[in-house]
């Protein structure tokens, strides 16, 4: 294993990308180690290119080096995909942050990878355009990031996740040949949708570039309305009503009783304490009359199924402040203890209430505090198990605990990960969830783009003989 | 293969605390706010990376005084950008600011004679003994009007000394002095509402005296007495954030012994940077009780002046004041503070002015103290930054409420060429309240409606 890399391969890098953009200093291989995880390594060099042509530069020194290669862009992933392993060289994205085009008769967007998605969503908003996928990052994540991690977000129970945007690809694969994908038009079955490929494939497959993206366009009202709920059941069961009535809101989020203490606790946004379980909802259209008839029909299941208080937004302002507390959720939580493990399974609609269950039932069992929150109307909920790293006892109990709710999911016909990626966090469940003929199939798939091995290794596919990745690297 | 090596680490006191640090989530959402990190897109460059380092080195991974870690904690504007917007709650100035400290005793001995003496002396004379802050002020206002300034431009002599960006930073003196003079000023108008504590500055008093006035008359306009005790002092930013904690404890314990006897109600500060140092005298004294529950309730009546006008209501005789007014949010208002609000409620209640936003209005302009002199690329990188988003708006004037600030961006607008006026926000008060005509009916019953 490379624990620094030649002069000679530093100077070529050099050569490629300039010579401010080649980091190697300690203090930048810290600060190049980690991603929203508790992972941490040092990678041998960091590397930020500006171009196709750089990139493609670099993925072929690093074939001719045998230097293990990790896209990075903004490293706010929660499954420690960007991590490197020991010897990888970090390939960082941001200064790729070019809005290219946003074409408004075909209704597309081409971006840099590097591109902010909050940046994109500004952008193509002042047009009358939309640009639906909005994780909870959308403010410190990048479009490649998104692409790579097919992101979710609160807006993709209506809209669909970051997969069904991407019309277009630029890939640089492992050895340096730059393949374009797909085009301007919305349909395409020509062939092999390697779209779909290398959306979710964590930079295990080449290095994004360039992406097209679908647009629509912006609805002209948004509205939001929450319910509170003295029994998280209550909540779920409105979920399941709401969705069975014929409507389709944009979101629908659960926050439990801990979630709603720690975002109050971080900016008051005037949630109700002491409810078990707060849903958030919003609802989008073009006619004022028909978004509002929605709302209240939406304000009269959630009554119906116990709320104790159904609320609307008054005012932009105040749904602002409401779905900002939402974004801030999962840091939130950090307040509480040093650390929390996050989880990202996704259940079918039907089986949320019966999850919800499942996971408090394994909190309580193993003495653990774990709330609860997430998007509830497509089934993803991300339960964080808080705890203390240097707790080792803790630990043990956290580890027992994580696996269980995967096997909870896995076992009601849901997934390990709904948007966050299987990365380091969730490699040695993989199989448990997709079973050894599907994990052949990626393995194939992966030796075939990549037969040295050199893009992102470690992430996704199991260790041999691994326990769990929890503790890595 | 691993070498094993002693890495130089923090020591007792004001050492980094690991509750602060292990808060950090790495979430990123701090990044796009931080104005070092926009500027470079490289992580060591932005909150999370500093936190990062700051960690590493508390853990025995990197060296105390490793230049990487120099040079961040040093390219840091500590404009708190980053803690504002966290959500998981890591207080990044008690982070910084001791990190700071444990780099200037490390280092101390290296630096060559010349520099220690002038930094001891700037730092422990200057803004220690306001009187002599004065003398020096005069001094330099000698310098900066009599035609020295050109010699010594000329003659290459700055140069020679290295001390040619420390004295383009100098900001020009005011003709004269606002002198605490301990009297007491009493409301011009009706009861008076409260006793305010007038904080007078070290900077403030000798460069930016007609601000401190226009305070003094905009206070006591709105129905407050003003004190301006004598033994008051600097507030102690400047040596706490290069890094001075000791000097900067015997500075606030001078101001807090000054509010303490003058019975004031509120110690009001018209200077962002200061009030938020003196807000936060508390973390200063963590190690001592005694010391700490005085700074804290101290502490908890500070008021900047645009927050405390706010909140007792201003006097609605204003004038009109026609034009465009954009807001530059000084970094120790806005996140160290929290105050954004306010002031622009103030300018909003001004007749005649229209407030336009610009874009980025919180994004740090580059004054941040000594970072001039310190980090002058970014500092001038920051600095166009800031002036490209205010001409955009083109406006009359531009408003704000901290020396630095203003400074910064009045330097850049004039290396811009343009004709943008930079006034604090008091100023702007204090020339409307000039302005009033009491015949003038219609901006009477606007300045109402808009208190209303
Ligand atoms: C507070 C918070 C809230 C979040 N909320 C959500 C949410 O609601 N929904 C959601 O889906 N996720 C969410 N996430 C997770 C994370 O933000 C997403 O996974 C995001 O897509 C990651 O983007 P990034 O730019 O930070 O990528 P990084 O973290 O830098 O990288 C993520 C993965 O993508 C790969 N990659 C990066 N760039 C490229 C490229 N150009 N080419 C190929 N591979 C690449 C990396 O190798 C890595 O495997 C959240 C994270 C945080 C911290
Ligand atoms: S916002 Fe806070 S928790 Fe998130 S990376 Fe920045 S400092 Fe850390
Ligand atoms: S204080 Fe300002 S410059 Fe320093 S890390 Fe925070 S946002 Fe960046």
């Amino acid at each position: 294993m490379i624990v620094s890399l030649a002069p000679r391969v530093v100077g070529e890098l050099r050569e490629i990308a300039g010579a401010p953009h080649v980091l190697t200093a300690v203090e930048d291989l810290i600060a190049y180690g980690y991603d929203a995880t508790w992972y941490e390594a040092r990678p041998v060099a960091v590397v930020l290119p500006a171009t196709t042509a750089e990139v493609a530069a670099v993925h072929r020194l690093a074939t001719r080096e045998r230097i293990a290669l990790v896209p990075r862009a903004m490293g706010s992933g929660l499954s420690g995909g960007s991590v490197p392993l020991e010897g990888s060289l970090i390939l960082a994205v941001p200064r790729m942050n070019r809005i290219l085009e946003i074409d408004e008769v075909n209704r597309v967007a081409i971006v840099q990878s590097g591109v902010i998605n909050a940046a994109l969503q500004d952008a193509v908003e002042s047009r009358g355009l939309f640009y639906p996928p909005d994780p909870s990052s959308l403010r410190q994540s990048a479009i490649g990031g998104n692409v790579a991690e097919n992101a979710g977000g609160a807006r993709c129970l209506k809209y669909g996740v970051t997969a069904d945007y991407v019309v277009a690809l630029e890939i640089v694969l492992p050895d340096g040949t730059i393949v374009r994908t797909g085009g301007k038009m919305l349909k395409n079955a020509t062939g092999y949708d390697l779209r779909a490929l290398y959306a979710g494939a964590e930079g295990t497959l080449g290095t994004i570039t360039e992406i097209t993206l679908r647009l629509l366009p912006k609805p002209r009202f948004t509205r939001t309305a929450l319910a509170a709920f003295a029994r998280i059941d209550d909540a779920t069961a409105t979920v399941r009503a709401v969705m069975a009535s014929g409507l389709l809101p944009a979101s629908i989020e659960l926050m439990d009783r801990l979630t709603i203490r720690c975002v109050e606790e971080n900016a008051p946004a005037g949630l109700p304490l002491g409810s078990d379980a707060v849903l958030l909802f919003a609802v989008d259209g073009n006619y004022e009359a028909i978004v509002d008839e929605e709302l209240a029909t939406i304000a009269e299941i959630a009554s119906a199924h116990g709320a104790t208080e159904t609320r609307v937004a008054a005012s932009a302002a105040e749904s602002a402040r409401l779905w900002e507390a939402r974004r801030a959720v999962s840091p939130a939580l950090a307040r509480r203890t040093p650390n929390k493990l996050g989880e990202d399974v996704c259940v079918p609609l039907s089986e949320i209430g019966e999850m919800v269950r499942r996971i408090r039932e394994i909190a309580q069992r193993y003495d653990l505090q774990i709330p609860v929150f997430g998007h509830a109307g497509d089934g993803n909920l991300h339960p964080n198990i808080l705890c203390d790293r240097r707790n080792r006892e803790e630990m043990v109990r956290v580890r027992a605990a994580a696996r269980e709710i995967f096997e909870a999911a896995v076992a009601l016909g849901g997934t390990l990960s709904g948007e966050h990626g299987i990365g380091l966090l969730k490699k040695q469940f993989i199989e448990l969830d997709v079973g050894s003929a599907a994990l052949g199939l990626m393995r194939r798939i992966k030796d075939a783009v990549d037969p040295l091995g050199i893009m992102n290794p470690g992430k996704i596919f199991p260790d041999p003989g691994g326990a769990d990745a929890f503790d890595l690297p | 293969m691993e070498f094993v090596e002693t890495k130089l680490g923090f020591q007792e006191p004001d050492v980094p605390p690991e509750s602060v640090f292990n808060q950090c989530v790495r979430c990123g959402l701090c990044l796009p706010t931080c104005p070092t990190y926009v500027e470079t897109l490289v992580e060591t460059s932005g909150p999370r990376g500093r936190i990062a380092l700051i960690k590493a080195v508390s853990e025995g991974r990197l060296d105390l005084t490793s230049p990487g870690f120099m040079h961040q904690m040093s390219e840091c504007l500590d404009c708190r950008a980053c803690e504002a917007v966290c959500p998981s709650g890591v207080a990044y100035g008690r982070l910084l600011e001791p990190a700071r400290t444990q780099i200037e005793r490390a280092t101390a001995e290296r630096r060559p004679l010349f520099a220690r003496l002038v930094r001891g002396f700037a730092l422990g004379m200057l803004f220690s003994n306001m009187a002599l802050m004065r003398f020096a002020a005069a001094l330099l206002r000698f310098y900066q009007r009599s035609g020295l300034r050109r010699f010594a431009h000329e003659s290459g002599l700055l140069r020679g000394l290295n001390l040619e960006s420390l004295e383009a930073l100098a900001p020009a003196m005011s003709r004269r002095f606002f002198v605490p003079s301990g009297e007491l000023r009493r409301t011009t108008h009706g009861v008076s509402k409260a006793t305010a504590f007038m904080h007078a500055g070290c900077v403030m008093h000798v460069a930016f005296a007609e601000v401190d006035e226009a305070t003094v008359r905009v206070l006591t306009r709105c129905g407050c007495d003003v004190v301006t005790p004598r033994d008051q002092g600097c507030c102690g930013a400047i040596a706490v954030h290069a890094g001075e904690m000791e000097l900067g404890r015997k500075l606030a314990k001078r101001n807090i012994e000054s509010f303490e006897r003058s019975g004031a109600d509120v110690y009001v500060v018209n200077a962002a940077g200061c009030g938020s140092t003196l807000k936060e005298y508390g973390h200063l004294f963590e190690a001592d009780t005694a010391w700490s529950e005085r700074a804290s309730a101290f502490s908890a009546k500070v008021r900047d002046v645009t927050e405390f006008l706010d909140a007792i209501g201003i006097a609605p005789e204003l004038g009109r004041i026609d034009g465009v007014v954009t807001y530059q949010e000084p970094c120790h208002l806005a996140h160290a503070q929290r105050i954004t609000a306010a002031p622009r409620r103030l300018l909003a209640s001004i007749p005649g002015l229209i407030l336009r936003e610009m874009d980025e209005s919180s994004l740090c302009c580059g004054s941040a103290g000594i970072y001039n002199v310190t980090q002058p690329e970014m500092a001038g990188r920051l600095q166009e930054r800031k002036v490209a988003n205010i001409v955009a708006v083109d406006p009359a004037f531009v408003a704000t409420a901290n020396p630095g600030c203003a400074l910064q961006v009045a330097a850049g607008i004039r290396k811009a060429g343009r004709a943008i006026e930079v006034k604090h926000i008091v100023e702007l008060l204090d020339e409307a309240y000039a302005a009033y005509k009491p015949t003038s009916r219609a901006s009477s019953a606007r300045a109402a409606s808009t208190l209303a």
